[in-house]
């Protein structure tokens, strides 16, 4: 259905996100960091962008920022995975370019009734 | 596990359905394996001698990249032992999962064989211990004794084996 | 569909947690050491996946503890804190209480216990709060109404954050029936329209009754990029129920989540790196290339294709060892999983013994077989800690010997030929060999030290119930000795020796082979049979005269090697083969060596050496003694490989007997 970059550099929320999505009929990118997000996105397309906000080489924040600046990724939908205690981080993500974010820790209803509510 | 067990039990509860069974020859006498637990047939190539085997095993052959042990039915039924000539055959068969090849004269044909035609193993009259048997059964003014291979190296052979073996060493080991 | 997710994610969450508290533990001892901020970034990392995983995983009571370390973490990653050893020392003990927690949720028993409870309050009590908190605050004023009107005017900027206000206007349409009107007063002229930006602003009616919550959760992207009106029209007087619903919703979740966990069995697995599994995916490529090149021989042979045919089936033999190397290479891991443990038990027990003590570790990356990884730690850390507990002297005794106060322990892996070494060395005081043959003679191992070499007094020490510490400390003395350590290395196809040097130090050398499933073996000859020896345990082969060897009393025979007097095994005894050689001085005398004794294997000759691929004959037959394993020749037979610990071990019954 749709396209989807999932960005985590933890394997086992990465490979939830992309199991969950996968099941529900969409093509999922995954990358683990936000460098090779940015790689992965600049020789390809998407709908839409997950993306943890905690990760090393570049986080998440940064890799927004990078993206926003690419022609081909200016109103694409990216959503930060971040959690509950750190709202001035969905704030940072915000200023950064973010089109909004998914409160950890959520389960995979959430997370498809999210992705639907973006992608309508 | 057990092919030819299941096969037996439900032979049993439904007498319509023959059970087949691949036929061998072994010193005079026409013998039967449940055709279930047949695996293949090959022709006899020398195995490799394995120690502290009892006699009748006589090693272990190369079943694509499986090692397997290859019994001979005669030694097993203290029959003399014969010459291997180009009508030998190892017959591989699988019981609870584990391969062994037997050796036998020859193989003959497969048999469609009732429930209701299986008689008891009479106690005499046979070279073979009946305890190896699990009935027989004529075809044709043929008698075929019904192998019950599951007894043929498993399981109170083995485990007699085992618990023989370590004293079997030692005593190797001194002498 | 959805619980699956979780359910299969839960296993790789809980590895992946583990390898973050170990990354978590050496950044921490570093940082102890002094080091940069980096490492800080690198701990708070590690801590808030696993607080993140946890939650969603199903582990609550993790995720809530660990959040206490995330806070103290963040305020020192904020230069909020400094860091110091008190803080470290907490935290290492944060590490060490959530790997007890997720050891217990592997075994599906309860994650809190004392520990956990204790060390919740110390963070606690670290970050100058009194109990952890943490509770739900209460959210904006309760609001409901039948009807509302929202006014919605987004900044122009607002489409570049990727939020489209028709997406936000159909999630509405969820909540009621809507009337929307378009605000037009902002639109520009046509030639100055960025396409790009949005001018327009819209007004809803929304019919139905709704929550303001649940109006504002629909805007709650566009907080900041937009205008916001949301006005009731008619008033829904009291409805403060609605809080409660929603917080019990979550703990059916994890109950779900924890059932899940329950029904899913713990399964060996390797993680494998792209790179490696790309490595192979090109050599089945080229593979089939060869195959079909030589599939094109189908059809028979002619004189002027035979060097193509040649060169087909040298490129085949080629890419088969290569495939053989890569798919062995999957089961091979890197040492640094097992090293790692030490830089904190080093820490731990020299502190406990007054000792100072710097770990050197070499040869990290050195790769192993997966299973012998897992089964080296042990052995490994009861060399470590005997090196620490009897090599290695306190601070005075040291400085009397005119050492430095601080003593080295070392451990190094690397690949020599075949095999992989380990060494754990120390500059301690050595072996004590007086002390080793009085032990030894007490014990009646043997009579007196009188004509033993220092290797033979040093092997004292791996013989069963051997202990010479003059006081048993907690550490070393639990009844576990180096024979524990030799025979573990021993079930892994390996051997332990040791060097040491009185006053200097002393060397325990593990040798393990590179992988169980493939050897390097010499193939023998007896009579017709042959025999596979594997590589790694032959010392020497050698011809003897027949006047070389001692026959003694009770049949057994000797020769004399390096000083030693060895037994004789002969080879077509114990296998009762036909037609072999039996004059010693016709034959071969392989000197094998296992668990640290040597025997002699007698042998008709050898035939060559051979990698030997180790089939069970356990699977259909049964264990043979003397007999490891069995392996397929070049010419499709199979031969036995030879037990060398297991004809040791015989020879050492007979010798009792």
């Amino acid at each position: 259905m749709a396209k989807i970059l999932a960005v985590d550099d933890s394997a086992s929320m990465r490979g939830m996100v992309a199991f969950t999505l996968r099941g529900a009929g969409h093509e999922v990118t995954e990358a683990e960091n936000g460098q090779l997000a940015l790689d992965v996105a600049r020789g390809g397309s998407f709908d839409l962008v997950l993306a943890d906000v905690n990760m090393p080489v570049l986080d998440g924040i940064a890799m927004v920022r990078e993206m926003r600046a690419m022609d081909s990724y200016k109103g694409v939908p990216i959503l930060m995975l971040t959690t509950e205690s750190h709202t001035d981080k969905k704030m940072e993500g915000k200023a950064a370019g973010a089109t909004g974010w998914l409160v950890k820790p959520f389960d995979p209803e959430q997370l498809l009734a999210t992705v639907k509510r973006v992608l309508g | 596990m057990s092919q030819s067990a299941n096969t037996a039990a439900a032979s049993a509860a439904e007498t319509a359905v023959p059970m087949q069974y691949l036929t061998v020859s072994l010193a005079h006498e026409e013998y039967g394996i449940d055709i279930l637990a047949v695996r293949e047939i090959r022709g006899w190539t020398p195995v490799t001698r394995i120690p502290q085997a009892p006699h009748y095993v006589l090693g272990v052959l190369n079943l694509r990249g499986a090692i397997v042990p290859v019994l001979d039915l005669r030694l097993r039924f203290g029959l003399v032992r014969k010459d291997y000539d180009a009508n030998t055959v190892t017959v591989i068969v699988t019981v609870a999962g584990r391969h062994f090849g037997v050796v036998v004269d020859a193989v003959s044909d497969v048999l469609d064989v009732a429930a209701g035609d299986v008689r008891p193993v009479p106690d005499m009259g046979t070279a073979v211990d009946t305890e190896y048997l699990k009935g027989l059964t004529s075809v044709a003014e043929r008698m075929v004794l019904l192998l019950d291979v599951d007894r043929l190296l498993q399981p109170q052979d083995a485990q007699m084996l085992e618990a023989a073996l370590p004293a079997a060493a030692d005593v190797q080991a001194v002498a | 569909m959805v619980n699956a997710a979780l359910a299969q994610f839960q296993q790789v969450f809980i590895e992946e947690s583990l390898e973050g508290l170990d990354t978590m533990e050496s950044s921490l001892l570093a940082l102890d050491d002094g080091g940069d901020a980096e490492l800080v970034h690198t701990i708070f990392r590690a801590a808030h996946s696993i607080k993140g995983g946890a939650a969603t995983f199903g582990f609550p009571e993790m995720s809530s503890f660990t959040h206490e370390a995330e806070s103290l973490l963040d305020e020192v990653r904020g230069g909020k804190r400094a860091i110091d050893g008190g803080i470290v020392e907490l935290l290492l003990r944060t590490v060490d209480c959530l790997r007890g927690m997720f050891a217990r949720a592997r075994a599906g028993e309860p994650l809190n216990d004392a520990v956990a409870e204790g060390l919740r309050g110390e963070l606690a009590a670290a970050m100058g709060r009194g109990a952890a908190a943490g509770g739900v605050q209460a959210r904006r004023e309760v609001d409901q109404a039948d009807a509302w009107t929202i006014r919605f005017r987004p900044h122009p900027g607002m489409l570049a954050g990727g939020n489209d206000p028709l997406r936000l206007i159909r999630e509405l349409a969820g909540l009621g029936e809507l009337a929307v009107t378009a605000e037009l007063d902002r639109l520009p002229a046509l030639d100055r329209l960025d396409p790009a930006e949005c001018h327009l602003g819209w007004t809803i009616e929304l019919a139905g009754p709704a929550k303001r919550a649940d109006i504002a959760a629909v805007f709650d992207w566009v907080e900041g990029e937009c205008e916001l009106a949301i006005e009731p029209k008619h008033v829904v007087a009291a409805a403060a129920a609605a809080s409660a619903a929603p917080a019990a919703a979550p703990v059916a979740d994890v109950a779900a989540a924890r059932a899940q966990r329950e029904t899913s069995a713990e399964s060996s697995t390797v993680r494998v790196a792209i790179d490696k599994i790309d490595g192979l995916i090109n050599l089945v490529g080229e593979l089939v290339i060869t195959q079909s090149m030589l599939d094109t021989f189908r059809d028979g042979v002619d004189a002027s294709r035979l060097a193509l045919l040649e060169q087909g089936l040298a490129q085949l033999a080629r890419h088969t060892r290569e495939l053989q190397e890569s798919v062995m290479g999957i089961r091979m891991l890197p040492i640094a999983s097992v090293f790692n443990r030490f830089p904190r038990m080093v820490r731990d027990i020299s502190q406990k013994l007054g000792k100072q003590v710097r770990l050197e570790l070499v040869g990290e990356h050195t790769e192993l077989d997966k299973t012998v990884l897992e089964k080296i730690g042990d052995p490994l850390v009861h060399l470590v800690r005997n090196a620490i507990d009897h090599g290695l002297e306190l601070p005075a005794q040291r400085r009397a010997a005119g050492k430095g106060d601080t003593g080295t322990l070392r451990l190094e892996a690397s690949h020599r030929g075949g095999n992989i070494v380990v060494e754990v060395s120390d500059d301690g005081a050595g072996l004590n060999r007086e002390a080793i043959v009085a032990k030894a003679v007490q014990r009646g191992l043997i009579a007196s030290g009188e004509g033993l070499g220092d290797e033979a007094v040093a092997d004292l020490i791996f013989q069963p119930g051997f202990s010479t510490a003059a006081v048993t400390t907690d550490l070393s003395g639990r009844g576990v000795g180096m024979d524990v350590v030799r025979r573990n290395v021993a079930d892994l196809g390996g051997s332990v020796t040791i060097r040491s040097t009185s006053g200097k130090g002393s060397v325990f050398t593990i040798t393990l082979p590179l992988t169980l499933a493939i050897i390097d073996g010499l193939t023998a000859a007896v009579g017709e049979e042959r025999y596979i020896v594997p590589l790694v345990s032959i010392v020497e082969s050698i011809q003897l005269q027949r006047e070389a060897i001692r026959t003694v009393v009770g049949g057994g025979e000797l020769f004399r090697f390096r000083g030693d007097y060895l037994p004789v095994i002969r080879l077509h005894e114990l296998f009762g083969c036909p037609d072999a050689v039996r004059a010693i001085d016709e034959g071969l005398l392989i000197v094998v060596e296992g668990e640290g004794a040597r025997v002699g294997l007698f042998v008709d000759g050898l035939i060559g050496q051979q990698q030997a691929v180790v089939k069970s004959l356990e699977a259909n037959y049964r264990r043979v003694s003397g007999v490891s394993g069995a392996t397929i020749l070049a010419d499709g037979s199979v031969a036995l490989i030879v037990d060398v610990a297991g004809m040791v071990r015989m020879q050492s019954r007979r010798k009792v007997a």
